[in-house]
């Protein structure tokens, strides 16, 4: 653990006083020529990269309506600026959402309005000069595209829409982030974000079948590439290698093992992951959902299941069918190929929260609580599940669900304070792309707002476990909890708190419990 | 007619000329911009009534910005229908021919000019005195404030402080300047200066921080039903992309 100054946790979250600059120098370590251009972008600065990166900002506006409507709708209310888990934990200025915005702001009205070009001084209006690219570098990789600011905005103005065109900008120019560009590179080589190959996706989960044979005495099995399978499940690679993320992977098996369900992995589309949103770049992002789309044609499964982890399922969720035509009420020919295949009795696709939610409302699975005694869970609803996604189509799903599975595996279970959680969470200070040691103090600082309402939790109800679904959030927990004297094994997978209670038939372990 | 008058009287209609012009541009801007993906925030409605409902939460009732701030709503929303109640009470002097009976009897929406002055007061307050808001704001942000409350003041001015025109004239000029029947404008300067003012803050509308109020209703966020696993959701631009591509 490196020195850091880590914030305190006081009482109640407080508001800091502006520290201007205070990050200024926060920027990541930048991709290198290779990493660029393997996705397709400059090498390196251009030497026009003013004029270049005029013409992008004037090509997102054309493309997105969200981008000309936010940037001329904002009125400097000041509604958002101390809303943001960066700003609270940094005090930088630049970290209020509005003020990000501004970076990009004061350069479109530089350039594509008529009062920022005739009365730029009067408007806030700047040029896009060497200073103003340091502050976009730095500022843009300081927001983990949470969308916490949009949902207290008058105008619903998502502060992650300027951040991933800020960020296609400047891959535009040359000027990319090394963590998220190398990580595209190695999806698109070889199809997860860890450049891990075939066989040692095939050895890895083999070694996991025989550690829950180990465990329970079951024959749970892990399979890859199961052509005919029922079920695709794409999940992020961290299940396969991380802890806790690991422990969320056993739980999904089982939980599959239980309900009798066909089901596979696939080698091809190893990854739920998409950076390709964090870099607000369709056609990346696009490339890595036509994985999936592939592996479930080649495959032959009726249904897409996605793992536990935050923006895979907001894009799966709510890009997927944009992108790759995989969910439902499609009339173009392309989309309908593949909607023709898939079950549409089922959504599509299907978050494993939502697959477990329901087989537990059939009776389809049986647990024993109190595995779970040790423990008084809180959960952390993740960003991107909470704010760009749904489950179960009903209305505030993805808040329900993954609560009432956790009630239904634990008999310990409160929430965290009501303006950290649901709609209003904040951000584990490591997502959008920033989920990288040279940000580390970064995202110690961003998590100061959850560990705040964590601590309040652990003092009065005596929380001892954080339950994610989320592989960002559970690997930046694991990090950040020690600054803040956390134990940090206190976070662990929704699934995992499953696979600890789940009844599994021919488990004899679990039989004695059971009788007990 | 003196010079004043025909001044003012092209004045008004190059402001109204200026501000419905730059509304329509904008406005065919963004309803002519494509959204290419779904990207509604947190709580989305999953039907087209929840977005209607969601957005008349946030138009009358500015409900995000209640949660955020309690003080900024205040201010904030007591400005805006005040402006509101001020703008009924005004349509009288613009009604050609006689008006209806209801325009009337809207003697007493006067006193909304306090709830104004109030309402832009504070907002301005809180530029210059919470720091993080005087840090976001430009000098246009201060001016529109002070514009507004100019305006506020000078009517005040007119309606409690005896400061009042020729009724008769002003009645006569408003009207025909919807009417096309120009007649001579009262020379009273604190009426002057409320109308200047007036005509300026229409015909910035379409270049300042006003368009948020058509803004409001294309923003993605507030106005997408959150239903993309039941309909594919595509712009023109992606689809283009797909015909060019074999992949999939």
């Amino acid at each position: 653990m490196s020195k850091l100054d880590t914030p305190k946790l006081e009482t109640y979250l407080q508001t800091p006083a502006l520290k201007s600059d205070s990050m200024a120098s926060s920027g990541p370590f930048k991709a290198n020529a290779d990493m660029q251009k393997s996705l397709g972008f400059p090498g390196e600065k251009i030497d026009n990269w003013q004029q270049v990166a005029i013409e992008k900002m004037g090509e997102t506006i054309e493309k997105y309506r969200s981008i000309p409507v936010f940037l001329d709708a904002c009125v400097k209310c000041g509604a958002c600026a101390d809303k943001c888990h960066y700003f609270l934990g940094t005090g930088d200025p630049k970290n209020m959402p509005v003020a990000r915005q501004d970076l990009f702001r004061s350069v479109y009205r530089r350039h594509f309005t008529f009062a920022g070009k005739y009365f730029p001084k009067l408007v806030g209006a700047k040029e896009f000069d060497e200073s103003m690219l340091d502050d976009w570098y730095n500022y843009f990789h300081q927001c983990s595209e949470c969308r916490r600011c949009s949902v207290y905005c008058p105008y619903g103005i998502d502060t992650a829409e300027i951040t991933m065109a800020a960020r296609e900008v400047m891959n535009a120019i040359g000027v990319g982030q090394k963590y998220c560009n190398q990580i595209l590179g190695k999806v698109k080589k070889i199809g997860n974000n860890l450049g891990m190959p075939e066989p040692a996706l095939r050895d890895t989960l083999l070694d996991l079948e025989e550690e829950i044979e180990e465990d329970t005495g079951v024959a749970v099995k892990l399979p890859l590439d199961n052509e005919g399978a029922e079920i695709l499940l794409i999940t992020p690679s961290a299940d396969f290698f991380a802890e806790p993320h690991i422990d969320g992977l056993i739980g999904y098996a089982k939980v599959f093992h239980q309900s009798g369900a066909s089901w596979t992995l696939s080698s091809y589309a190893s990854e739920g992951a998409n950076f390709g949103m964090f870099i607000g770049n369709y056609d990346i992002m696009r490339e890595g959902a036509l994985r999936i789309r592939k592996a479930a044609l080649d495959l032959g499964v009726k249904r897409i299941i996605v793992g536990e982890c935050g923006h895979a399922w907001r894009v799966a969720y709510s890009f997927w069918n944009t992108l790759t035509g995989i969910g439902g009420g499609a009339a173009d020919e392309y989309a309908l190929q593949l909607q023709n295949q898939l079950d549409q009795n089922y959504p599509q696709p299907q978050h494993i929260i939502e697959y477990t939610y329901d087989l537990i409302q059939k009776g389809q699975l049986a647990f024993d609580k109190s595995k779970n005694d040790h423990r008084t869970v809180t959960f952390h609803d993740s960003c991107n599940v909470a704010r760009g996604s749904n489950m179960g189509g009903i209305e505030n799903g993805q808040f329900l669900l993954p609560r009432e599975v956790i009630k239904a595996a634990c008999n310990n279970f409160v929430d965290m304070s009501e303006s950290t959680i649901k709609a209003s969470t904040f951000c584990c200070g490591g997502g959008g792309g920033l989920l990288t040691d040279d940000l580390l103090e970064l995202r110690v600082k961003g998590a100061l707002p959850r560990m705040q309402a964590l601590k309040q939790s652990e003092e009065t109800s005596g929380v001892n476990t954080l339950a994610a679904l989320c592989a960002i959030c559970k690997s930046q927990f694991s990090k950040v909890l020690p600054y803040y004297d956390f134990d940090p094994f206190m976070v662990v997978s929704v699934h995992q708190l499953v696979s600890e209670a789940l009844l599994l038939d021919g488990d004899n372990s679990q039989q004695e419990s059971k009788t007990l | 007619m003196s010079l004043i008058s025909i001044l003012f009287a092209v004045f008004f209609y190059l402001a109204v000329l200026l501000c419905l012009v730059g509304v329509t541009l904008k406005v065919a801007q963004y309803a002519s911009t494509p959204v290419p993906l779904k990207i509604p925030t947190a709580p989305a409605p999953l039907t087209k009534f929840g977005v209607v409902l969601r957005m008349m939460r946030e138009v009358f009732l500015f409900a995000s910005l209640f949660r955020a701030s309690k003080w900024t709503w205040l201010f904030g929303w007591l400005f805006h229908w005040a402006l509101v109640l001020l703008f009924i009470r005004h349509l009288p002097y613009f009604w050609p021919g006689e008006a209806p009976q209801i325009l009337h009897q809207t003697e007493p929406l006067k006193y909304a000019a306090f709830p104004l002055i109030f309402g832009l007061s504070g907002l301005l307050a809180r530029r210059f005195f919470v720091d993080r808001v005087r840090y976001i704001s430009a000098p246009s942000d201060y001016l529109l404030l002070l514009l507004l409350i100019a305006i506020a003041l000078t009517g005040v001015l007119m309606t409690f402080a005896h400061y009042y025109p020729d009724m008769g004239m002003v009645y006569s000029f408003a009207e025909g300047l919807i009417t096309l029947n120009w007649s001579e404008l009262p020379s009273e300067s604190v009426f002057l200066a409320h109308i200047f003012m007036v005509f300026v803050l229409i015909a910035i509308f379409p270049i300042s921080k006003m368009l948020h109020a058509p803004g409001v209703f294309f923003s993605p966020t507030l106005n997408q039903v959150d239903d993309a696993r039941k309909k594919r959701h595509i712009s023109d631009w992606a689809i283009d992309k797909e015909k060019n591509s074999k992949s999939g």
